[in-house]
């Protein structure tokens, strides 16, 4: 398929005046990949973005190439016009301390609570208080105000848990709410809640154009618009070229070897190629078969899709940074 | 089994799945790399080579499941049939049912009346259907009871899609240490004491710890806990002992570990963790699978056609007038130059990854053009997993 092939025009798919950008996508669509190139596109122009990790994997210090991140903000990038991306990896075990400490000055208790098996089970076992902990912090670096009272950071991209779990991801501290039904954990729920749902957030889907991460995709998409959320874009990676015209291929699916012969033959390849090749081009047209036939069915989704091209490995900052042209619509 | 220690640096799947030592397979790798495709089609060659087989699957993708006629999530193995060479009542396949699994460990393990408290609790609910690791220990909890059945020649097992490649490996000990650690039974008190007074008995009244529980977790959720936890008394040990009789189900004789990886960084990156973490715990690692490896088209003498010449050719073409003739063979070299890209690219991945683990067998499986969702692609993805390399 083509960028033509989408039906969805990518223009305010994104919103840049969003403050949070959730990244969400089946396993190993890309979604760090699409997360890292749109902080890069929303730190163009001299603004400051933090781009955030969950799920401990430390796949931001390596893609950007730098040292593990600690839990701290450093640096990872520039970006055009004097803008910066500052990473931040996000431990559950760090915020429960943290978040101990700042509510309820229990530093003392968490020690005797990890002895336990309490920071354990909180932040390993529970998804319900792992996730209310996480999604906690990332409000709460929204939040952080410059003493003008100015937003710290212009925005914060959150590369998010997979679509498996994006909604329970999101919503574990609503969950949390109805179980802990009164108490300061209650309390503390609700403005995560209201930043989650409300319009400063924005959630965008990334899937490739593959069964599972497009039907993952169009079911996130309705279970995320049924809970309330705001969706941005779907973003398309490693979309293949097309190359095969759809009279190269006969009715019977195969490309015809004498035609393709005489032609390598002007171009002074050798004729044992033909075959071959004429199988190859036969097997490409049918993935790009699958791949429009994915891409129509995204179509479910109702949402704006912004197409990326397959970047080949190594991906590093240079390809971020051409990725990050096409999120915000300049390719 | 010793394939371990083997230092072949190609996979022989055939080899593998027909030892009648081989009674276990798990596989295991990061999501999207096609670990439930590459499970079924091992069951299902197996099961043509004459083994009775179960494969069980996490989260397979709609259209296979359907091909394999698993339309419910209803714990039960079902017979696979419908193919040629898969000889009748060989092939058994099930999705996992995470909550009903737990469901049945509690009822196997408590009276009728206690089960029913349990399955009531709200916290049991969180727990049974939304906990992380529920889903990693379930899978390893159903590997064991299928293990217990003697009928099985070959058990074929799919990882959940975890956070972690390796949940699978600490989430049931973590869940069970938790069930049956003191943090739990602390918890369990208040239902015993009658009344709030249970965190008094144990720790003085104004002690931070008291504090601290009372103050995140509020009254109402600690009630439910500690109702779930006293209902669930008779089964103290049991979690344990349950997790650790699976951890050594794994580690045990018998046992194959195949990781799945496609060529790519993230992927190969999670193949190695887990192939260091696999030699750290002394299981048995069959070796590693890489899907999606492409490949140009070579000429019948097997002379390649290198992306660079096909590139020049293909705009030399261009350049001339535009026939039928030169239109398509042009798109059929921009074609070989794509794949022949993406083929250096594979092959440059899987060569570091072995060079990084000289020991690991490795297997490269072919892109296919398309999606397998049927028991024909299954068989032929198969072909290629067994194809002499």
């Amino acid at each position: 398929m083509t960028a033509q092939a989408v039906a969805h025009p990518a223009a305010a798919a994104i919103d840049p005046s969003a403050r949070l950008h959730v990244i969400t996508g089946k396993g190993g669509t890309g979604k760090t990949t699409v997360a890292s190139a749109l902080a890069i596109a929303l730190a163009e122009g001299g603004r400051r973005v933090l781009l955030v990790e969950v799920e401990g994997r430390q796949a931001l210090a390596q893609l950007f190439d730098v040292p593990a991140l600690a839990y701290s903000e450093q640096h990872l990038c520039t970006a055009a016009g004097g803008g910066e991306v500052v990473g931040l990896a996000v431990d559950p075990e760090e915020a429960l301390l943290e978040y101990l400490d700042m509510f309820y000055n229990l530093k003392r208790a968490a020690k005797l609570m990890k002895r336990m098996g309490a920071i354990d089970f909180v932040t390993t076992l529970a998804p319900g208080l792992r996730d209310v902990l996480l999604t906690g912090k990332v409000k709460e670096r929204v939040s952080e105000q410059e003493r003008d009272g100015s937003p710290y950071y212009d925005a914060v991209v959150l590369d998010a848990p997979p679509t498996g779990r994006i909604r329970q991801f999101l919503d574990a501290t609503r969950e949390v709410a109805n179980l802990a039904k009164v108490g300061p954990l209650n309390k503390q729920s609700r403005g995560v809640i209201d930043l989650l749902h409300g319009p400063k957030t924005q959630v965008h889907l990334v899937t490739l154009l593959e069964e599972m991460p497009v039907q993952e995709t169009v079911d996130a998409a309705q279970e995320l618009r049924e809970a309330g959320f705001r969706l941005g874009a779907v973003v398309v990676n490693r979309v293949r070229p097309t190359l095969v015209r759809p009279d190269h291929i006969g009715a019977d699916g195969a490309a015809d070897p004498t035609l393709l012969g005489q032609g390598l033959d002007m171009a002074g390849i050798d004729a044992s190629f033909a075959l071959p090749l004429a199988r190859q081009l036969a097997e490409y047209a049918e993935r790009q078969r699958v791949q429009a036939e994915n891409a129509a069915r995204l179509d479910e989704a109702e949402l704006p899709c912004i197409v990326l091209p397959d970047a080949i490995p190594p991906v590093e900052i240079g390809e971020l940074t051409e990725l990050a042209g096409y999120l915000l619509g300049e390719r | 089994m010793t394939r371990s220690r083997r230092r072949s640096p190609t996979l022989d799947v055939d080899i593998l799945i027909n030892d009648p030592a081989t009674r276990i397979i798990v596989t295991c790798g990061s999501g999207g790399v096609g670990k439930t495709t590459t499970a079924a089609a091992l069951a299902l060659r197996a099961a043509g080579a004459g083994r009775r087989t179960v494969v069980l699957t996490i989260d397979p993708a709609r259209r296979l499941a359907q091909s394999m006629g698993l339309t419910e999530l209803d714990n039960t193995p079902r017979e696979v049939s419908g193919i040629d060479g898969l000889p009748e009542g060989h092939l058994f396949a099930m999705m996992l049912d995470m909550k009903r699994t737990f469901d049945e460990v509690v009822a196997a393990h408590s009276t009728p009346e206690r089960a029913e408290a349990v399955f009531a609790n709200p916290f049991y609910q969180a727990l049974s259907t939304s906990f992380a690791g529920t889903q990693e220990y379930m899978a390893m909890e159903k590997l064991s009871q299928l293990a217990e059945q003697s009928e099985w020649d070959l058990i074929v097992v799919d990882t959940p899609p975890s956070r972690s490649a390796l949940d699978f490996l600490d989430a049931p000990q973590r869940l069970g240490r938790f069930l049956d650690g003191r943090l739990i039974k602390l918890l369990a008190a208040p239902a015993k004491a009658g009344g709030k007074a249970y965190l008094r008995v144990v720790t003085p009244p104004h002690s931070p710890l008291t504090k601290a529980i009372t103050k995140i977790l509020g009254n109402d959720l600690l009630r439910d806990v500690s109702a779930f936890v006293s209902s669930l008394e008779a089964m103290f040990g049991g979690f344990r002992e349950r997790a650790e009789h699976t951890y050594e189900l794994l580690k045990a004789p018998g046992t194959a570990f195949l990781v799945v990886a496609s060529p790519e960084p993230d992927a190969l990156r999670e193949a190695s963790y887990f192939v260091e973490r696999l030699a750290g715990e002394n299981m048995p690692l069959a070796g590693l699978v890489i899907n999606r490896v492409h490949s140009a088209a070579t000429a019948s003498n097997g002379d390649a056609l290198p992306a660079r010449r096909a590139e020049a050719a293909a705009d030399a073409l261009a350049g001339k007038p535009v026939t039928e003739q030169s239109e398509l063979a042009e798109a059929a070299l921009r074609v070989q130059v794509e794949i022949e890209l993406s083929a250096q690219n594979d092959l440059r991945m899987a060569k570091r990854f072995a060079a990084a683990h000289p020991d690991v067998a490795i297997r490269l499986v072919p892109a296919l053009p398309t999606d397998v969702h049927d028991l024909v692609g299954l068989q032929a993805v198969g072909d290629l997993l067994a194809l002499p390399q």
